[in-house]
């Protein structure tokens, strides 16, 4: 299973770094990340796999979360089934 | 793989225009809590609604943090208590008592069912349950009832009717120190459904298994924001596409919520109530997206034109998204509980006769409209009557839900807190109809051909 952890906030040095730290932590394998900073505005879509998960999925959103209140960073983890409900007939 | 077009899109969707699973409702049968000994029959349904849904609020709240969208409230709705008062006989508050008490300990914000269907007449029971509503709901806080007075196949109770104005009165009184909230927790029905996520009508009905999961979900700001986006001279027939478009979005996202909540709670999925359900909250109207089709102000002429187009597109939308559809489905249009509405009605653009001609083709029908507290109990049921009618012969669901504020001055808003919103008081009509009201009798059901 996937997920999708999007990242919006005021670009600084290392956000990417410090997602993927946290990613590699916890066991989440990133498969794809698209980044791009418009006006001093980083925008990150990274899609992670989390079978192998060292923590449950909702714990793992707890922790990317609180790094995006503590980096002052706007931090979404969703289950890709959502996506694939809305967008996909 | 998904684009990063989409994927903003429902971030959006979510963290923007408000859009949430209003409800996911678990319907629980007391068919087996029946027996006549009204303290053991209590006891019984404590400990079967605590057993099927001690969990609801948990796996809600999961299902929310995995799929990262809000499920605002968890409900249960039960078998009309009517049936098991029939059976104890007894003080019908006992059983309100005891809902409220389960309710308030497994955590749930609603619990549906204090209800009595008595549209071709009153089974034993059901009497007894209409007369101790104003109490029940005076004291408990998260009970919510409903009668059904009405339905196209056996035509209109007016003796429940006349009854139902009354009981509506004595509601607002006797909660008159807490907003008149009493009545805001009743609803009179015309065609109720049986599978109803919605409160305060939600009840099980005795057609439906012994526990399912049903699910609401809302979304009127994803449609406004969807159709602010087409241009101002794009026909009709494209707004009403991307109503279509983006209610189906909207829905998938109910049937992800309401399949896997039956999952995880291991009841089977009942269905999902197609709605646009609007909260107080700036960007969450229903009215909004009426003004957004092209009118000045929610209330004007119009009004009905553009309400039957977003009705019909939600509809067309959600059921393509949806392996069961049911409940109320449709777009919601209670005044208090509708930025856009409570705007409307304050300007004076927006009035109780056109709320009426709304409701024959939208979701429900009057719902929590503020009129005067010296409105008399006849007033209120014959307008009851009225949206009765409307239900019966268009074979569609109408209710009633009316607070009239007793004890307060016409310029006064009564402020009921949380989803349930604010409204100003309305005016109604005092000519007096007490001569039919007094009529009592069946209204006879009506003819179903010769439509014009």
């Amino acid at each position: 299973m996937n997920a999708i952890l999007s990242v919006v906030g005021k670009d600084t040095v290392g956000i990417l770094a410090s997602v993927s730290v946290k990613c590699a932590e916890y066991n989440a394998n990133v498969i794809d990340v698209s980044q791009t900073v418009i006006n001093e505005y980083f925008a990150m879509f990274m899609f992670i796999n989390i079978d192998n998960l060292s923590i449950e999925f909702n714990d793992f959103v707890d922790v990317l979360v609180n790094l995006g209140k503590e980096k002052n960073l706007e931090i979404h983890v969703m289950h890709e089934e959502i996506f694939n409900m809305m967008h996909k007939i | 793989m998904y684009n990063k077009r989409e994927i903003l899109e429902t971030i959006q969707m979510i963290k923007e225009q408000n859009l949430d699973v209003r409800t996911i409702t678990m319907g629980i049968s007391l068919i087996d809590c029946m027996d006549t000994d009204i303290y053991k029959s209590c006891e019984k349904v404590y400990n079967k609604i605590y057993r099927c849904a001690k969990d609801l609020v948990k796996v809600g709240n999961d299902i929310s943090k995995k799929y990262g969208i809000p499920i605002v409230n968890k409900r249960v709705a039960v078998t009309p208590i009517s049936m098991l008062v029939g059976v104890s006989g007894g003080d019908p508050v006992l059983y309100a008592k005891t809902l409220d008490k389960v309710a308030n300990d497994i955590g749930i914000d609603f619990i549906g069912g204090f209800s009595a269907l008595v549209q071709k007449g009153f089974a034993p029971g059901d009497k007894e349950l209409i007369n101790s509503i104003p109490v029940a709901l005076s004291v408990t806080s998260k009970l919510c009832s409903s009668v059904n007075i009405g339905s196209t196949r056996a035509g209109i109770n007016l003796d429940a009717v006349k009854l139902m104005g009354e009981k509506i009165i004595e509601a607002a009184t006797l909660t008159k120190d807490d907003n008149c909230s009493g009545a805001a927790k009743l609803v009179v029905f015309c065609n109720a459904v049986e599978d109803n996520p919605f409160m305060a009508g939600a009840f099980h009905g005795v057609g439906e298994a012994d526990c399912v999961i049903n699910v609401g979900v809302s979304g009127p700001g994803v449609v406004r924001s969807a159709i602010s986006r087409l241009s101002k001279d794009a026909s009709i027939a494209e707004v009403a596409e991307m109503i279509k478009k983006t209610a189906f979005k909207v829905t998938r996202m109910g049937q992800l919520v309401g399949v896997e909540a039956s999952k995880m709670l291991g009841v089977p999925f009942g269905i999902v109530d197609l709605s646009l359900a609007p909260t107080p909250a700036i960007g969450d109207s229903v009215a909004h997206i009426l003004e957004e089709m092209g009118l000045e102000q929610c209330g004007g002429c119009g009004t009905t034109a553009c309400l039957a187009i977003l009705n019909d597109a939600v509809k067309k939308g959600g059921v393509m998204a949806s392996s069961r559809v049911g409940g109320l489905s449709g777009a919601f249009i209670p005044v208090s509980e509708d930025a856009g509405m409570i705007a409307a009605a304050k300007s004076g653009a927006l009035k109780l006769e056109k709320l009426e001609a709304m409701t024959a083709v939208c979701s429900v029908g009057l719902d929590m409209i503020v009129v005067p507290g010296d409105t008399s109990a006849k007033v209120l049921s014959a307008l009851i009557a009225d949206e009765a009618a409307i239900g019966m012969i268009n074979s569609k669901t109408t209710a009633v839900r009316v607070i009239p504020a007793i004890g307060k001055k016409d310029t006064d808003v009564l402020n009921f807190g949380g989803l349930l919103g604010y409204a100003p008081i309305m005016s109604i009509s005092k000519v007096k109809p007490d001569i039919f009201i007094d009529r009592g009798g069946q209204v006879p059901s009506p003819l179903n051909s010769l439509k014009n």
